[in-house]
């Protein structure tokens, strides 16, 4: 052993600063796997605030919902390639600096790193109400979100679910499917309008109310009843809904306070480039300094230059291995990842690639809209995204379009 | 070789597997997966793609 005054020793000791990768879920996960399938041998360390090792996030509001939740049923299988990955769980990084390469956690710990990943992710927005301290109250994002409202999803209790966007329309066919009483809050014009288009979300309107869950459009809450539990919801148009659990899957606030203070655009995710590298506010990038899955905000040259956040399960491993690619010098050409969706809904499968949100015609271009149907979405004539309920291979057919 | 599993229970037949790994897995006439048991050595960069990114995580590589 080389004692501490050996010079070898402190060059190594300067030298080795890992790849600080700060997010232990899907982002993380893959990033890690990534720079080692990349080549990448140095050593590589993971922060994450949650308890749990890497789990999948989609069960929750599905299948694993409807069943029983536990770490087992939701773990990503962990690789040979990741083993001397070193987790550091359970454990929040309070800021970073990112002139001086460090990050700083909640226990006062200084992380030096020769290279971050940005991997924090969303949190759910909350509903704020005055009468608010209360029981009963629900968001489901993480592991540990969904085995407290397991608990409570009895045959016969009544659910309130306030949002009709993917999350809280996949919660409301599970609970229905449990057997509890089901009604669904939100603000828009048909539950998850934004991203599916005015056909198929009214179609889905209709499916969700043939299941007997009770759909109330251009509403919102304006308080909650309750001494020590939620017993009611009060809207807007004046009428009380009577509650024993409330679902609140009203959108999502970015995990990024930590990186306030060092000139970043965060006013929407992480601003990056294409290959993305957080840039600075006067648009040059951070040349060690990356960003990965749904806190990414991104130009994708296969629709313009917007940079969009893509909320999608498939932008962590896509951002992940582009990250790995540009870190190594093996990125080769523009990055054009495809964004692709799924949800389940009862026996509804749905299916989409693209960007859906931007088109401005849709189209049904094959089924029958009260069955197995799929639709076109286009800008400027131009398909951007295409979406069916069942008919994958239809669907599938469709995505070299966006290549 | 590599043996292949695939948990049926899990899988939702959403094929994105296919893209993945064409030579090992399919969807039939019917929209069902369909894949092959074993595979050549070959295959193992694209069939951990294809574990990547099926949504149910239901493949395995059991060796
Ligand atoms: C219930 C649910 C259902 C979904 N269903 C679908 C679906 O059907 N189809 C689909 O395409 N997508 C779906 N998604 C979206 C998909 O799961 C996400 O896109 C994916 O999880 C994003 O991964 P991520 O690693 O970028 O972020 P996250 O999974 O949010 O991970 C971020 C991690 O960072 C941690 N963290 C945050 N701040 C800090 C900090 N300061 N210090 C340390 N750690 C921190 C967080 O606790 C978290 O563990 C669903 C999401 C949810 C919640
Ligand atoms: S990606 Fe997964 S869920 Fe989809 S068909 Fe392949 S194995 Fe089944």
């Amino acid at each position: 052993m080389p004692d501490a005054g050996d010079p070898h020793r402190r060059i190594a000791t300067l030298m080795v600063h890992p790849v600080l990768i700060v997010g232990a879920s899907m982002g993380g996960l893959r990033t890690a796997e990534a720079l080692r399938r990349f080549g990448y041998s140095g050593p590589i360390t993971a922060i994450g605030d949650e308890p749990h090792a890497p789990y999948n996030r989609p069960p929750l509001s599905k299948a694993v919902l409807a069943e029983s939740v536990s770490h087992e049923a939701v773990a990503f299988e962990q690789r040979d390639s990741t083993a001397d990955v070193n987790w550091i769980l359970g454990v929040r990084v309070n800021s970073a600096d990112l002139e001086h390469n460090v990050v700083t956690d909640s226990n006062g710990e200084v992380h030096p790193f020769s290279a971050l990943v940005i991997a924090t992710g969303l949190r759910p927005r909350r509903l704020s109400v005055s009468n608010g301290e209360l029981r009963g109250r629900h968001a489901v994002r993480t592991l540990d979100d969904a085995i407290a409202l397991r608990a409570e999803l009895k045959p016969g209790a009544r659910v309130v679910i306030v949002g009709a966007g993917f999350i809280g329309c996949e919660v409301a066919a599970t609970a229905r499917t449990l057997g509890c009483d089901v009604t669904v809050v939100a603000p828009g014009t048909h539950p998850m309008h934004r991203s599916l288009g005015t056909e198929l979300a009214s179609e889905m309107q209709r499916r969700h109310e043939s299941k007997g869950v009770v759909i109330r459009m251009k509403t919102s809450v304006t308080d909650l009843v309750g001494e020590s539990s939620v017993e009611g919801v009060i809207l807007d148009d004046g009428t009380t809904l009577p509650c024993d659990v409330l679902v609140e899957a009203i959108g999502s606030h970015q995990n990024t306070e930590w990186l306030e203070g060092n000139d970043l655009d965060l006013s929407a995710g992480v601003l990056a480039d294409n290959d993305l590298r957080a840039l600075r506010r006067n648009g040059t990038p951070w040349d060690n300094v990356f960003v990965v899955g749904d806190v990414a905000r991104f130009p994708n040259p296969a629709y313009d230059d917007e940079a969009r956040q893509i909320e999608h399960w498939n932008i962590p491993t896509e951002t992940a291995k582009r990250v790995a690619q540009v870190f190594t010098g093996q990125a080769h050409g523009a990055f054009r990842p495809i964004p692709s969706f799924w949800t389940d809904q009862y026996d509804n499968h749905l299916l989409a690639y693209g960007v859906l949100s931007i088109a401005d015609d849709v189209t049904l271009i094959e089924g029958d809209v009260t069955g197995d149907c799929v639709f076109g979405y286009y800008r400027s004539g131009k398909m951007v995204g295409v979406c069916g309920i069942g008919m994958r291979s239809v669907v599938q057919s469709h995505r070299t379009n966006f290549v | 070789m590599i043996k292949i599993d695939v948990d049926m229970a899990k899988c939702q037949h959403y094929g994105q597997c296919v893209f993945e790994a064409p030579n090992v897995f399919e969807l039939n006439n019917d929209d069902k997966l369909e894949y092959t048991a074993t595979a050549d050595d070959s295959e193992r960069a694209n069939i951990e793609a294809a574990i990547d990114v099926c949504p149910m995580q239901a493949i395995r590589i059991v060796e």
